[in-house]
């Protein structure tokens, strides 16, 4: 009650406070985003001869798939290991929970560079990752210099923008209501599979969207520990601008994986935005009770 | 979405349908508990060493404080804590290690523990699914259910969007829609304000009636348990006190925890043991009548005398008091209008124990500082253990 009088007199309106955010946001991602896309249309003119290069140059849409590719493979590997991780996290004391959760974010506060070549220690050519696999017989992977040892490098450092938002939503998840469907007949795989997993669905899908969207733009740990003929579309369109220099070509390449990315999150963002809808009403219902 | 289509089409006729699934499914689960322990580790057991029987139909209530052990008991019912010894018989067969799923009961929570990504409709639908109920069948239940627990026409709406006690009655009706063998409650009504709590108190009463099963319900409510119940166990640190039907206990409790935890009491510590006919206290001597002793065995070693305080009168001049009636000499020390009577608050005998009796409101002849003698018939006393 008081905050809304409060609210309501004040006259001064507190979105000034997005200014400064939003001055330095056009300084640096607007006006140069704009930039690009003039330079890929060909300004002062306008063709769109750059943007059709990139289907019938051969080698864009390969790499692209690529990306996706390996994208979705780190983002199934995060999600994989994510999903139990946070639900433990949600189900141990705090001591142990704050344990769990600097081991997530130990590589956070890693530098790129020292992580990276952390890995090319462990995962190069005689290191010790392939010798243990070697001793079980499978000697014919490569890690280093090929997509597996980046899918690896990959998963490892996305894992904290997968947990995080799984252990947000499953930490609200009133574990009372599991308890509801066994006493309403449920064994407890079916009560998960009906009640725990559908409310966790919200920050299932901003988990899969962070990393899926993070790996598309992976720059550096690619170019470590990949190889440049197995590129990603980061390492195409920094060749396109610093070996080439052809910042139309490099412009349109861009401008096509914003737009991926972002008919992705609009789609996800239907799909999670019900479900976030609930989920709020059902806290704010909570809160209300207490 | 087809169920909540359906059931609104069957409204018009699903209330006397309602009426007559809710005969049909009459019939009650006994439920036994033998030598029931939980023990966590701790000091204490939680539940130690418990046997109650539970007859069909019956409404028994679980009353006590809070770790009493009344609501691990009710987890042990339904299987949500797993039985350190002693068994738990359904219509005579054990349970005691069947999971929560299996036993077929009812459970309503303090926190309605409704799935909030679910309509209404859908909520009470669960567990009819859960059993492979046919779809057409369902709808019908649904529809009846929810006519029983007078919210017919809320199945559209998600939980969030309904109030404390409709959720409370979306969740009564989910827990009864599968006929389970017994409904367990969990302090279902904590939750709520007083006057809801009176309106969905009577339609418990109601929907018991109506269903006919077997209902166990905890609370640590005196008034809510004497209310609603046919019987109250009252939990004591992890052991049954006293069993009985609300008026035994309060008229008869066995002991002075009984006679404490429902109502108000007068307690008189007596000097000694009571013999069959007397008991002193403060130096004097105070009848016994038979009946009003407890068989609890510890009245044997340490009694107390128990009377409420309706039962005792006040008087002007001790030339007033009946022959035969027990009484001791009091000041007034304070006087409480409650409407329909005022009570005295009595500064009692030689020790000047605090006590309580009812005076007509009309009765303007009590002032505080009188000198009285309150006194009351032997029958209207109970000789419990201390």
């Amino acid at each position: 009650m008081t905050t809304t009088t409060r609210q309501r007199r004040a006259p001064r309106p507190s979105w000034l406070l997005l200014i400064p955010a939003l001055g330095l946001l056009a300084a640096v991602l607007l006006v140069p985003l704009g930039q690009s896309l003039l330079t890929s249309v060909g300004a002062p003119g306008f063709t769109l001869e750059h943007y059709a290069s990139l289907f019938t140059d051969g080698v864009t849409l390969t790499v692209l798939g690529r990306t996706v590719a390996t994208a979705a493979i780190v983002t199934a590997v995060a999600f994989l290991l994510g999903y139990p991780y946070a639900y433990l996290m949600t189900r141990v004391g705090p001591r142990l929970r704050g344990v769990l959760l600097v081991i997530v974010l130990i590589p956070f506060w890693t530098s790129v560079m020292a992580r990276n070549y952390a890995w090319i220690v462990l995962l190069q050519r005689g290191g010790p990752v392939q010798s243990v696999f070697e001793f079980f017989g499978a000697d014919d992977i490569a890690f280093q210099g090929s997509v597996v040892g980046v899918t690896v490098a990959m998963s490892q450092v996305l894992l904290p923008f997968m947990v995080l938002p799984l252990f947000s939503s499953l930490g609200g998840i009133d574990r009372r209501l599991l308890l509801a469907a066994r006493g309403l007949g449920s064994s407890p795989l079916v009560a998960f599979w009906k009640i725990y997993w559908p409310l966790s669905r919200g920050g299932v899908v901003s988990g899969l969207i962070l990393v899926f969207t993070l790996s598309l733009g992976f720059y550096v740990t690619p170019a470590l520990l990949g190889s440049p003929q197995q590129s990603l579309i980061a390492q195409l369109l920094a060749q396109r601008t610093t070996q080439l220099l052809d910042f139309a070509g490099a412009g349109a390449l861009g401008i096509l994986v914003l737009v991926i990315t972002l008919t992705l999150v609009a789609w996800a963002n239907r799909f999670g935005g019900t479900i976030s809808a609930i989920g709020a009403a059902a806290t704010t219902d909570r809160k209300e009770q207490r | 979405m087809t169920i909540s289509s359906t059931s609104r089409a069957g409204t018009p006729t699903s209330s006397a349908s309602a009426a007559s699934a809710a005969s049909a499914a009459k019939q009650g689960t006994q439920i036994r508990l033998e030598g029931v322990t939980k023990d966590y580790g701790l000091a204490a057991p939680a539940v130690d060493d418990i046997s109650l029987t539970i007859e069909p139909g019956e409404f028994m209530t679980l009353l006590g404080p809070s770790g009493s052990g009344k609501t691990t008991t009710l987890n042990l019912i339904a299987g949500f804590e797993t039985l350190t010894s002693g068994t738990i018989a359904l219509n005579g067969s054990d349970v005691g290690s069947l999971p929560p799923h299996k036993r077929n009961l009812g459970m309503l929570f303090q926190n309605y523990a409704l799935f909030p990504h679910m309509t209404v409709a859908q909520n009470v639908a669960y567990p009819l699914k859960e059993r492979k109920v046919p779809k057409a069948e369902i709808a019908r239940r649904v529809s009846e259910v929810l006519d029983l627990v007078q919210l017919p026409d809320r199945d559209g709406n998600y939980p969030s969007q309904l109030s404390g006690g409709q959720q409370q009655r979306v969740a009564l009706a989910r827990a009864i829609v599968f006929n389970p063998a017994a409904l367990l409650l969990d302090e279902p009504l904590g939750a709520l304000d007083r006057n809801l709590r009176a309106a969905l108190q009577t339609e418990i009463r109601r929907i018991h009636r109506e269903v006919g099963s077997t209902f166990v319900f905890v609370t640590h409510d005196q008034e809510e348990a004497m209310n609603l119940s046919d019987r109250i166990a009252l939990f004591n640190s992890g052991h049954i006190e006293q069993v009985g039907s609300p008026e035994q206990l309060y008229r008869e409790p066995d002991t002075l925890f009984t006679a404490r935890f429902l109502g108000d009491s007068n307690v008189f510590d007596l000097d000694g043991a009571a013999s069959a006919t007397s008991a002193g206290w403060d130096g004097r001597t105070w009848s016994i009548v038979p009946g009003t002793v407890s068989s609890h065995p510890g009245a044997a070693n340490r009694a107390a005398v128990v009377v409420r305080p309706e039962d005792v009168r006040v008087a002007h001049d001790p030339a007033d008091v009946p022959s035969g009636s027990n009484s001791v000499g009091a000041v007034v020390r304070d006087l409480e209008y409650m409407g329909s009577y005022r009570t005295a608050l009595l500064d009692l005998g030689r020790v000047r124990q605090l006590g309580r009796a009812r005076v007509d409101a009309l009765d303007s002849t009590f002032t505080v500082g009188d000198q009285v003698t309150a006194w009351w018939k032997p029958e209207r006393q109970r000789i419990v253990a201390a």
